[in-house]
């Protein structure tokens, strides 16, 4: 085996064994009520939040553009998996929550995809710093669109109205405009959760480490020496863009399944910004500092108040300096000569006697 | 001297109107025809009324002082500009309105004169993506680890070990090609240009940046590479004694036009390449 | 009536827009990226030249000249601070910095000011209104569109003119040539973030004039929208900023009039995608080809 090849494997295997470690060890403070109330309830949202963080990671870190839209994604997935758990109970009379909570993952995931789909195409083709403002556009649209949005069911059939209000008798209401989506019964679960992250790792990690993966990296490294070995650029920009939109809109479902009820104003800008932080504080294109990161970033504003209070203008600090620090040549030939020693010494002392 | 051993005195034949290829491939049809080949930037004829004619495993060479339009005739044939005006056919096919990337597909590979790595991959997996097109599986069958992905991928590694010992890199496989030297990663374009199995190959100043001893090493691959994998290759180079030592055909541009044409004993004896070209030069060295 | 109403508002709106718009474009066009911060740039400017009329007692010239000195040293202190480090790196990397500057600026106004809006003074620019018949036309719409003008002109003869103005041309066409020619790149670049950054101030003073309600975000929403219009318009150009600026303006208003008053963001990011699927240079915007 290659060391590149090794190095990979032991990376995937550390973010497996952390993850599923952390599920077990999670599910045992449960069983066993060591785990305080509100920890417990965070457990859904980290989840979904990962699988934004590693989502956007795809499009950032391995594709190389930049989509601040990832939010708009995630409200799609998340009215859609509302909608869809509603008519389930409503119309098919599943009681079944696990089924019902599949089904609404699935359907939002879908949804999100094909949004992504519409969303790309214009834009994936076209050079330079557009997906980042389309995206943004989007997400603005998509948060627009919702707020004058109604859905209810009634006698089993769906009832969709724009704008106005104008419902049937008797209809029980899914989504109410501004109100958002409303009378949701809860039905998400950490393992759930657990296994949406599972599911996503698996994509991501596999994705990259595969022939479509490494397509869409060159396209990242570079455009025109990709299309002139034959890598039709735009459809692994496409792939990897609607790959995690349909990621973002099966976390949407979850978490929009969380709660009893979904309102436009979860889904702004500023969410989108903050997965755009876990993505850079956890290293563009390192899924685990993604995992990682996240999980910090969701867990410590709820512990330390003084963290909670300054939380935007650290995030702001943070995006400036790590992007400075990794991307200036003078600083990084600096940083990289400081580590160097020690990366020496660290192989070496695996390598052996492979230097004399 | 050694060059022409090299050379293997190739005789020339002419094949129509002004093309030349070399004797041994006048009966097979040619790799690529350009056709009175032209392209307009706001009103300058970059290149103008361009006419070449490449045989099936001939090494030509394209010369001429800077901002002749060499690397545009590069850019015009990998389709990165659609010409305005006259055609371009790669074996035998019109590639008028096609994408660089279908271009790719009937058998053209390049290097760039700026090298254009895919840096922060490693040498390997650069190589692999010169195999996309070559080694194939779809992207369910890489997420679920369907039996094929393991094959496939065994058959990339493979193939891809087998181009890099072409110029003896298999030991680098696992390096990051950002992070190589120079000379290695001119000689890493080629490999992965290689990769495509393509029927002509252009090369975009293989030699710049090399000494003398890497460029008389280059000269060596380069008819190592024609031989072994029986294709065309088309190079741009300002080495004159890589171009005269290795290259059957030689074309030289001069402000978009073409100038001269014929072997390399022809090209030295014209006088007007000496004037346009080769005069310059020596003005310059001295 | 209520058409012409509405497409006076449009104007006046849309000379906003233009006026922002300069300062994406020059940015654009010159160092090649997308200043994200922009947008904060014009709520400082606004708070600036509230600050000045509100708590200093300065008479309105002189707040905006404030602003505007302010805003000047903030963009060329952005500019050097984050952005000229990155020079070398990748689209993404300098987007990701300005999106961060653009928090930055968004957080240190909250701390400054607080997260409630205020609300802006009222100055010469809100002066009486002006009746034509049954058209009623507001001092602010009637300043506003004149600022537009004078300064598109302005710029227009700045770049065409004066040697700071074709050097910024020299450097937006090929900057390793004009560094060659001894132009002075960095500095020139520092120059279009001052112009486009006191442009930014005169933007926010207008902007608060007409909407004078003045809270962190006020700038960034205008801001996207007026990058929307500059892409519009054709990326890189004065007069494209100019014309998408406007054009934006009266789509955004007539959407809100006619549509729907919900849906007016939406259209304006609707026009953004249709432009990008129909022509990618926008209206006057010139195609690039890399250099391969």
């Amino acid at each position: 085996m290659t060391r590149a090849k090794r190095n990979r494997l032991i990376y995937n295997i550390v973010t497996f064994v952390l993850v599923i470690g952390a599920f077990i060890l999670l599910q045992s403070m449960i069983a066993n009520k060591s785990i305080t109330r509100s920890l417990k309830g965070q457990l859904v949202p980290i989840c979904c939040w990962v699988v934004m963080a590693v989502s956007l990671n795809l499009v950032i870190g391995i594709s190389g553009e930049l989509s601040l839209g990832h939010a708009g994604f995630m409200s799609v997935g998340a009215y859609t998996g509302a909608v869809v758990s509603g008519w389930l109970l409503n119309a098919c009379a599943i009681e079944n929550t696990t089924l019902r909570l599949v089904l609404a993952i699935v359907a939002g995931g879908i949804m999100a995809g094909v949004m992504g789909a519409l969303i790309g195409i214009p834009v994936l083709r076209l050079r330079g710093d557009y997906l980042a403002i389309v995206t943004l556009a989007f997400g603005e649209i998509i948060r627009n669109l919702v707020n004058v949005l109604y859905v209810g069911v009634a006698d089993g059939r769906l009832a969709f109205s724009f704008l106005n209000k104008k419902m049937p008798e008797g209809v029980t209401m899914l989504v109410d405009g501004a109100k958002g989506a409303v009378k949701i019964k809860p039905v998400s679960t950490f393992t759930a959760g657990f296994v949406l992250i599972m599911i996503t790792l698996l994509v991501v990690l596999n994705l990259v480490n595969s022939r479509a993966g490494r397509a869409i990296k060159a396209t990242r490294d570079n455009r025109i020496a990709a299309e002139s070995m034959g890598v039709p650029v735009t459809k692994y920009k496409m792939m990897a863009f609607v790959t995690a939109a349909a990621l973002a809109g099966m976390a949407g479902a979850l978490y929009g399944l969380n709660s009893s009820t979904v309102v436009p104003t979860q889904f702004t800008f500023n969410q989108s910004i903050n997965v755009l932080v876990f993505v850079v504080l956890g290293g563009l294109g390192n899924v685990l500092g993604s995992v990682i990161s996240a999980t910090l970033l969701t867990v410590l504003p709820e512990m330390l108040r003084a963290f909670s209070d300054y939380r935007m203008l650290v995030y702001a600090v943070v995006l400036i300096l790590v992007m400075i620090f990794t991307n200036n040549p003078l600083i990084r030939s600096v940083m990289n000569s400081a580590i160097a020693p020690l990366k020496r010494t660290l192989r070496g002392k695996k390598q052996g006697g492979d230097i004399a | 001297m050694s060059q022409v051993k090299r050379r293997a005195n190739v005789k020339m034949v002419p094949l129509q109107s002004d093309a030349i290829v070399p004797e041994r491939d006048i009966n097979k049809a040619p790799v690529l025809e350009a056709r009175h080949l032209g392209i307009e930037f706001g009103g300058l004829k970059a290149v103008d009324d361009f006419n070449l004619t490449i045989g099936r495993t001939e090494i030509a060479g394209l010369i001429g002082p800077n901002g002749a339009g060499k690397t545009t005739v590069f850019n015009l044939i990998t389709k990165v500009y659609e010409p305005t005006m006259g055609a371009v056919l790669i074996n035998g096919h019109d590639t008028k309105g096609l994408s660089i990337v279908q271009a790719s597909k009937l058998g053209i590979a390049r290097t760039f004169q700026n090298i254009r790595l895919f840096d922060q991959m490693t040498v390997e997996e650069n190589v692999r993506i010169g195999l996309h097109n070559q080694i194939k599986y779809d992207m369910v069958t890489g997420i679920l680890r369907l039996p094929r992905y393991w094959k496939q991928e065994k058959r990339q590694h493979e193939k891809a070990l087998d181009l890099l010992h072409i110029f003896d890199m298999e030991k680098l496989a696992d390096e990051t090609a950002g992070s190589l030297p120079y000379g290695v990663q001119r000689r890493l374009e080629i490999v992965r240009a290689l990769a495509t199995n393509p029927s002509l190959l252009l090369l975009d100043e293989p030699a710049a940046g090399m000494n003398p001893h890497e460029t008389e090493e280059l000269m060596e691959n380069i008819a190592k590479i024609r031989d072994q994998f029986q294709i065309a290759i088309l190079l741009i180079e300002h080495d004159m004694s890589l171009v005269m030592g290795v290259c059957e055909g030689i074309c030289v541009l001069n402000f978009g036009k073409v100038i001269a044409k014929g072997t390399a004993d022809e090209i030295q004896a014209n006088p007007v390449v000496i004037e346009a070209y080769l005069g310059k030069k020596k003005e310059a060295q001295a | 009536m209520i058409f012409l109403d509405n497409l006076i508002n449009g104007l006046s709106l849309g000379s906003i827009y233009a006026i922002i718009a300069l300062g994406y474009t020059m940015v654009y066009g010159i160092a090649k990226m997308l200043n994200f911060a922009h947008g904060d740039v014009i709520m400082i400017g606004a708070y600036i030249a509230f600050c000045g009329l509100q708590y200093w007692g300065l008479p309105p010239v002189i707040a905006i000249l404030a602003a505007m000195a302010v805003c000047t040293l903030l963009g060329v202190t952005i500019e050097g601070l984050a952005y000229r480090p990155l020079r070398q790196a990748t689209s993404l990397a300098v987007l990701i910095t300005a999106i961060g500057m653009s928090y930055l600026l968004q957080n240190i106004a909250l701390m400054i000011w607080g997260a409630n809006p205020k609300s802006f003074p009222r100055t010469f620019i809100n002066g009486a209104s002006i009746r034509i018949g049954q058209l009623n036309i507001s001092s602010a719409t009637i300043w506003t569109i004149l600022a537009n003008i004078v300064i598109m002109v302005a710029l227009t003869l700045f770049t065409a003119k004066t040697k700071m103005g074709k050097a910024m041309r020299c450097v937006s066409e090929d900057r390793g040539a004009a560094e060659l020619m001894g132009i002075n790149v960095n500095r020139t670049i520092s120059m279009t973030f001052a112009i486009g950054s006191a442009l930014a101030a005169i933007a926010g003073v207008l902007l608060c004039s007409s909407y004078p309600i003045l809270q962190p975000t006020t700038g960034s929403m205008p801001g996207i929208k007026a990058f929307t219009a500059a892409v519009f318009g054709g990326i890189g150009s004065i007069p494209g900023a100019m014309i998408g600026g406007v054009l934006l303006g009266v789509i955004e208003i007539f959407g809100k009039a006619y549509i729907s008053t919900e849906l007016g963001d939406a259209i304006v990011f609707a026009v953004l995608i249709v432009v990008l699927l129909v022509k990618p240079t926008g209206l006057l915007g010139k195609p690039v080809r890399e250099k391969v």
